[in-house]
């Protein structure tokens, strides 16, 4: 008997590839329903962000495109007795001329504010969510509040993120003096309450966008740094890092390359449950005015206005605001959670 | 005992680095980054003899280790200085504004741990059924409502437009405070807290009731409710105090939103409008003073644990 071997008609060599932790999780989160619409939800949001981070919607947000305090659509337009609005009288004009001290000269203003180009704007009495106290379109500032807030969140994130793994991972990876001193400094951090660290980081720094970003992830990466030390104590005497160390791969390569992936889901949910954090930080810090700048607008400074405009009945902007607000926090915290449970088992309850 | 008293030498020990630490960070905080306190005490019309005066009465115009050695001396000898706005001495600001505090804050303390331990325990009980989705689905939406939100809408509607409660104000008594003034801050801080302590506190429960000696508790036939007021509580009860702990010293900065919203004449408001005026006195004052409260309380609440828990190790 002899065996010929057809090269078409050979068994291919299996190889069994395990699944890697990305693949696993992304089976586990596609399970996930709420998760998954979740993800949907803020994706959508992002899209928006984008969108009107280019210019594409709500660009025009400061143009006073209503009449004060205008309604929503669905409310109808307010009576013209309740904007305070005087009828012109209809009867004819009595002619004071003879008697008018500056009747020679209206001709020749007349003829001046003529060479003026002036433009007739009809402001609207109605706009779809109505307007503030300028006039503004409450649906546009809501749309550029979102860009706003969710942009301060998500920046502030990273850089909270980017100082805590640095500093977890060298305080995890070399321990000793270095470990002992970032210690100390987690220490000091920690020994302040979050809320004071943040008005006296505020307290020096003025206001705006940039600043804000600053604060936050100044004074909001002890969580993530004390849990990246964690891990990376537990993997630094793992053998695939003695492994690579034998094979002459560098500190650097070593911290980056091999380990820093192998946490990074960890990092991940904690920075996703930051942006969360940091969102309403920012909101808080707005409403105080010592958050974004008055020339721009988010969700904190829509609810600002928003208090003494309910005073008066004109509820539009707070709902708006919150509505907003809501939405997005809930759906980004859902997808956080979904997240967690999908890319580390063992983080769940951690809240 | 002599176990204990080495252990409180160590940690008090401990805490001369961290505090030490806290006062570097305030100190060059606001000495780089926070303007020139002269410039700001002269004002905006303020003649170069006028600052320079300022400057040297200060010690502005000393090297910075002078300048840190100066600030050293002034907390070791518990001496804040005065307020820049207002010339209150830091520690009469101190004295008169933590009652106020204390006064709401207590109660929302007290309470929202009171209501949050017996929801949160009943739903972890029932874990999975219709009550407990639909109070998780609750207080998800609850907790991405913003703080201000509940506080806007809670003011408007209770004290402004029901009338049940003042919108705002503040006497000298603390019994008139109590029962006129404090209820409807109280009553919308708890609203706020109780979502995220409910959440936290049936995370613990959940976790002890998937440990073992529940198991056995219900194995050797021990009824529902000996299971979870003897076992399952008393062990929950230890990350729960923890967490109590840990909320501790923010009573004492008191919420700050809440002080501002009803012009309670707290330290949180306080604070803020140090930091509205650029009161720096006061800011680093408190910095300093909140961050030796918070490492005092942590040491309590370690020395308790082993009062309470005899498996507790002190290290």
């Amino acid at each position: 008997m002899s065996a010929v071997l057809q090269p078409g008609a050979s068994v291919p060599l299996r190889v069994e590839h395990s699944e890697g932790v990305w693949h696993a999780a992304w089976r586990r989160f596609k399970s996930d329903r709420v998760g998954l619409f979740c993800a949907i939800v803020v994706v959508a949001f992002l899209l928006l962000i984008v969108v009107a981070a280019l210019g594409g919607v709500a660009k025009n947000w400061q143009r006073e495109v209503g009449v004060a305090n205008a309604p929503p659509t669905f409310l109808g337009p307010r009576p013209a007795e309740a904007i305070g609005v005087i009828e012109v009288p209809k009867g004819p004009n009595v002619d004071l001329s003879a008697v008018d001290p500056l009747a020679p000269r209206y001709k020749e203003w007349d003829e001046r504010a003529a060479k003026f180009k002036t433009e007739e704007t009809v402001k609207a009495e109605t706009l779809p969510m109505g307007a503030d106290r300028l006039g503004r379109d409450v649906l546009s500032k809501a749309i550029k509040g979102t860009q706003i807030s969710v942009f301060v969140g998500v920046m502030a994130a990273l850089v909270a993120t980017g100082i805590g793994t640095l500093l977890g991972a060298f305080a995890g990876f070399f321990g000793g003096k270095v470990g002992d001193f970032l210690e100390w400094l987690y220490n000091v951090f920690e020994a302040i309450p979050g809320i004071l660290l943040i008005f006296a980081f505020a307290a020096v720094f003025g206001r705006g966008i940039g600043t804000v970003v600053l604060i936050l992830g100044l004074t909001g990466w002890t969580g993530l740094y004390r849990q990246v030390r964690a891990e990376f104590i537990k993997h630094r005497n793992r053998e695939y890092v003695r492994s690579a160390e034998a094979i002459g791969a560098s500190v650097w390569s070593r911290i980056f390359s091999h380990i820093l992936p192998n946490v990074s889901h960890v990092i991940l949910v904690r920075m996703s449950l930051l942006v969360v954090g940091f969102i309403k930080a920012e909101v808080i810090l707005s409403y105080l005015g010592l958050g974004v700048g008055i020339d721009d607008v988010s969700w904190g400074t829509m609810l600002a206005e928003a208090q003494s405009e309910l005073i008066l009945g004109y509820w539009w902007q707070l709902v708006a605001a919150t509505v907003f607000m809501a939405a997005f926090v809930t759906a980004f915290s859902l997808m956080a959670d979904a997240l967690r449970d999908a890319l580390d088992p063992k983080l769940r309850g951690l809240e | 005992m002599t176990v204990m008293a080495a252990y409180l030498i160590r940690r008090l020990w401990q805490m001369v680095p961290t505090l030490f630490g806290v006062v570097l960070l305030v100190f060059f905080l606001f000495k780089y980054f926070g303007g020139d306190p002269a410039e700001i005490l002269g004002g905006l019309n303020a003649t170069p003899e006028q600052i320079a005066a300022i400057r040297q009465q200060l010690g502005l115009d000393q090297t910075v280790w002078v300048q840190l050695g100066i600030y050293f001396k002034s907390i070791l000898s518990f001496d804040w200085g005065k307020s820049w706005a207002t010339n209150e001495a830091v520690s009469s600001l101190f004295a008169s504004r933590l009652p106020a505090t204390l006064t709401v804050m207590l109660p929302i303390l007290i309470l929202d741990v009171l209501l949050a331990l017996p929801i949160a325990m009943w739903v972890a009980y029932r874990r999975g059924s219709l009550a407990d989705r639909t109070i998780m689905v609750i207080t998800t939406v609850a907790l991405s409502i913003s703080f201000l939100v509940y506080i806007i809408v809670g003011q408007y509607l209770f004290g402004f437009q029901l009338g049940w409660f003042p919108v705002q104000g503040w006497s000298d008594s603390v019994w008139t405070n109590l029962a006129t003034y404090a209820p409807l801050p109280v009553l919308l801080a708890v609203m706020v807290g109780l979502a995220p302590q409910t959440r936290l506190y049936r995370s613990f429960f959940l976790d002890e009731m998937g440990q073992d000696y529940v198991r056995t508790a219900r194995a050797k036939g021990l009824t529902e409710n000996t299971v979870m007021f003897k076992h399952v509580l008393r062990n929950a009860m230890i990350p729960i105090l923890t967490n109590i702990g840990l909320a501790l010293p923010g009573v004492f900065v008191g919420s700050f939103l809440i002080e501002v919203f009803f012009s309670i004449p707290g330290l949180g408001r306080e604070v803020l409008l140090a930091v509205n005026r650029s009161d720096y006195p006061v800011i680093q004052a408190v910095t300093v003073y909140l961050a030796v409260i918070t490492m005092v309380i942590n040491l309590v609440v370690d020395v308790l644990f082993k009062v309470v828990d005899p498996r507790v190790v002190l290290k």
